[in-house]
């Protein structure tokens, strides 16, 4: 079995982290410039820790596969971050932060991690504005907040709709400061291939240039992994399309072990699918959930009229209307968390209310708050998002409600990682969506930004001096070493199998496939039978893969295929251990539903006797069965309830 | 719907390129015009040919990643619209539609559609942030903003950096990107204390990577799929200005 050891430190919650910090080991200046950093991953948590290990004397190389660290996508959040700042006086603290989020996430995150994140909150909002991230004002000069899922107070910062956009841009800036003055080197175009372990620690890697396709070594005393989720796997997903797990997904094979991989949060705002062409579904903010009212119709004739295309939304009486979230959860209404809301707009759709063509769409309506606030205060708010709808949708949301359906969006779960953030390997560390540790079985709006600039800027640059100041000793080793050999071979190896195999379908085929499959039978709702089922179909679509794939190009120019065949071939992998994850956890908690589990109201029942723990799975060779490791969730500091909305 | 396409195609850096006549067929009207040429792309791999390169990412519009030239314009006939968020229902059923990468000396192509902007980085690299290290600032309220600057700084800070504004203007000139980030950083009273050298070092920068002056046509702000406004310029003519002056 893998030892999992949390290293969570002694101590009341409230004093872990100061501790920690207080008696953690530290690489004195002179050292610093010794010692090598690999950053892989330039989104929110890349982007901060390159720059922030750069400014701290440290030597960092940072990769990314798009042409600039701008691009990644943090960028795409659009809602905000939250922070436990209480600037509104409606009673934040860093404690209620805390345990918001440790119930969101269903009791399933590590109490001594999510504290520390809430800890740190404050500070990032601190760091932005003082890069010049312009967030919203109100009159008076001073920051202005909304609410998000899963909260009753105000905590949410943000800048218009483009939250992640202002916070990426700010990293990028100061990733860019330190590129200028040579503490970091950036490689763009770039992806990681394979990790590359010298006597059991993690200490380099083996990359591609995505123009030329030369593959390069790389070597570091540590490796940061900053490389997003792998929602992906699901194909049609609110991700960008470059978004990826290989990486990940390689340290895996390596010896990391994963974490939760069956926790994929279904994001109940997107706009619904409507072709099979279709390549990628786009998120319409949470924040949209404070004004607008979710709801279909009370009768089903008009839900199949609405379907038809005979009548409109506008048509429907008031008190034809169920505001079902409003109905169900009195006290906090359309504001019910991601889990909660995405569930209750499938059941509508399943029982034969749903309002799209398809039939798997609900109403967010903007009437009511247009009426008490104006249609200017709405566009001040949501403007830019009113207009990305109009624009995918051809229809005015001013004048008609939204129409939404629940995606895939967020991956809970990652790479397993202890208190330090450092993986099962020595050296190798994980943060930001990337690793699993703070959201639990689910995360609330505004917490995704909020971890991957708490991992990079204030996390991670504190703990990885715990490992690097016993590697002052470590001189830079050569990368002719035979790890780095044999690992460059592997490399060739695969992209020459792939390249080789000359079969009948394309990539994206075989990911649309797999997309389908997943969305089937690993998606909202999850049985043992579908589960199994799911199983059994992603082993055959892997075989045809192997079999029949068609690799369009050469290997060494740009090649975006044979980039997007090598991240089907992982998420092929990995899309199997995410069913078995769900398929052991019989319970259901936050975005894992299993049907076979729910109250007699159709909420998700937990089973805290017998899985209250991280799932950490450790690969054991090709084609051999995954080992299941579990890091029991121990809960010191709060009591755990049933989580309740009503 | 059904099109003619004529889209550039070029091997490399250094291979002579020219315009490739494609069909495609049966084309929804709701199909954004990426998804148009991944239906094209999957045609060309079932005929064994190389399928067009193109860049895109995040298709929300949002991360800048996808560029072309469509019939003459950057990001194709829709107003502030990225080419990932311009629907196939903006063209006419048989229209022939001509595909080019982006236009500039500064942005190298790198295959087909595919070109090099890693000049914007350079150019942010040369100052267009505020120095700052992490864990180091004042609480955020502790300085109040006009609401109004800070509107206007988020204006100017929406900017993509996709490069339609460079590809656009017949001097191929980066002055709105540049502007953007010049203003976001003047509303603010945080990057005031090195607002002289930024403006100095990033307008050096973009004359040294080879992009052109500005002359006021107003291109750039016409095809700016984010409206930057033209105004920015202004404003960075002003801070240059003032900059040199003292």
């Amino acid at each position: 079995m893998t030892v999992l050891n949390s290293k969570i430190p002694q101590g009341p919650l409230q004093e872990k982290w100061k501790n920690f910090k207080a008696s953690q080991k530290l690489v004195n200046p002179s050292n610093k410039r010794k010692l090598d950093v690999i950053v892989v991953g330039t989104g929110l948590a890349g982007a901060s820790a390159a720059s922030s290990l750069g400014e701290m004397g440290f030597n960092v190389k940072v990769f990314c596969y798009q042409d600039s660290p701008r691009r990644a996508h943090s960028i795409a959040a659009q809602g905000g971050i939250n922070a436990a700042k209480n600037y509104q006086n409606d009673g934040d603290s860093i404690y209620r932060l805390y345990y918001d989020t440790i119930k969101g996430g269903d009791y399933r995150a590590r109490e001594a991690n999510v504290y520390r994140l809430a800890e740190v909150s404050n500070n990032i909002i601190d760091q932005c504005v003082a890069q010049g991230v312009p967030f919203a004002r109100e009159y008076g000069g001073y920051l202005d907040n909304r609410s998000f899922g899963g909260a009753q107070v105000s905590r949410t910062f943000y800048a218009r709709g483009q939250t992640g956009q202002q916070l990426l841009l700010g990293a990028y800036g100061s990733l860019s400061r330190q590129i200028k003055q040579g503490t970091v080197t950036l490689y763009s175009r770039c992806t990681m291939m394979d990790l590359v372990i010298i006597d059991g620690k993690a200490r380099g890697i083996i990359t591609r240039d995505l123009v030329t396709g030369e593959i390069q070594r790389h070597f570091a005393h540590a490796v940061v992994l900053a490389t997003g989720g792998y929602g992906n796997v699901y194909y049609l997903s609110t991700n960008a399309m470059g978004s990826n797990s290989s990486a990940a997904w390689q340290a895996y094979k390596k010896g990391a072990c994963f974490g939760n991989p069956a926790y994929v949060q279904i994001h109940p705002t997107c706009i619904p699918v409507h072709g099979d062409y279709q390549s990628k579904l786009t998120l319409m903010s949470e924040s949209l959930r404070n004004d607008g009212r979710i709801w279909v119709p009370k009768k089903k004739e008009d839900s199949e009229k609405l379907q038809k295309g005979l009548i409109k939304a506008s048509d429907i009486a008031e008190e034809d209307r169920d505001y079902y979230l409003e109905r169900r959860y009195p006290a906090f209404g359309n504001l019910v968390p991601r889990d909660v809301a995405s569930r209750a707009a499938k059941e509508r759709c399943d029982a034969g209310f749903g309002v799209n063509g398809t039939g798997l769409a609900v109403f967010l309506d903007f009437k009511e708050a247009i009426g008490r606030l104006g249609q200017h205060k709405i566009e001040e708010r949501y403007g830019n998002l009113f207009q990305m709808y109009e624009k995918i949708v051809d229809t005015n949301p001013y004048k008609q409600p939204m129409m939404i359906y629940p995606a895939i969006h967020y991956t809970m779960g990652g790479i397993w990682v202890d208190y330090e953030l450092m993986t099962t390997i020595p050296g190798l560390f994980a943060i930001g969506e990337a690793n699993f540790s703070d959201h639990g079985a689910n995360r609330l709006g505004a917490s995704a930004l909020m971890q991957g600039l708490a991992d990079g800027y204030f996390v991670l640059p504190y703990t990885i001096q715990n490992y690097l100041a016993d590697e002052i000793r470590t001189p830079r080793l050569s990368t002719d070493m035979p790890e780095f050999v044999e690992a460059e071979k592997n490399v060739n190896d695969r992209i020459n199998h792939l390249m080789g195999i000359n079969g009948k379908h394309s990539v994206d085929h075989f990911h649309k496939e797999l997309g389908k499959i997943m969305w089937e039978h690993v998606g909202m709702g999850r049985t043992e039978e579908g589960l199994k089922k799911g199983i059994e179909l992603i082993k055959e679509l892997r075989g045809e893969f192997w079999k029949d794939l068609r690799v369009a190009g050469d290997r060494n120019e740009f090649n975006p295929e044979l980039e997007k065949a090598d991240r089907v071939a992982d998420f092929l992998e990995l899309g199997e251990l995410i069913a078995k994850d769900a398929l052991q956890r019989k319970e259901s908690c936050g975005g894992h539903f299993r049907e076979e589990y729910q109250t007699p109201e159709g909420e998700a029942l937990r089973d805290d006797k017998d899985y209250m723990y991280v799932s950490a799975w450790a690969f054991k060779g090709q084609d051999q069965e995954p080992e299941l490791n579990k890091e029991p969730l121990v809960y010191e500091s709060t009591e755990v309830k049933v989580r309740n909305y009503k | 719907m059904d099109f003619t396409l004529k889209i550039w195609r070029q091997a490399n850096a250094k291979a002579k390129g020219k315009f490739v006549t494609y069909e495609v067929k049966n084309i929804s009207s709701d199909c954004s015009f990426l998804e148009m040429l991944d239906i094209l792309n999957e045609q060309l791999i079932d005929k064994i040919e190389k399928p067009v390169c193109f860049d895109h990412d995040c298709r929300e519009g949002i991360c800048g990643m996808c560029s072309l030239y469509i019939n003459g314009q950057p990001h194709g006939p829709d107003a502030q619209t990225t080419t990932c968020q311009l629907h196939m229902r903006k063209f006419k059923d048989g229209d022939t539609i001509v595909i080019e990468p982006w236009r500039s000396k500064a942005f190298p192509i790198i295959k087909d559609l595919v070109v090099d902007r890693s000049a914007f980085d350079k150019i942010i690299q040369a100052g267009g942030y505020i120095s700052l290290n992490a864990g180091s600032a004042q609480d955020a309220n502790a300085i109040p903003i006009r609401k109004e600057l800070a509107d206007k700084a988020m204006d100017a800070a929406a900017c993509i950096g996709c490069g339609a504004c460079v590809a656009t203007c017949k001097n191929g000139s980066a002055m709105l990107f540049v502007a953007a980030k010049v203003s976001q950083f003047a509303l603010l009273p945080q990057g005031k204390v090195e607002a002289k050298e930024r403006v100095k070092a990033m307008v050096a920068k973009m004359d040294e990577l080879g992009f052109g002056n500005c002359s006021n046509t107003g291109a750039c702000e016409a095809e700016c799929p984010k409206g930057i406004s033209i105004s920015n310029i202004a404003r960075l003519n002003r801070e240059y200005f003032c900059a040199k002056m003292s």
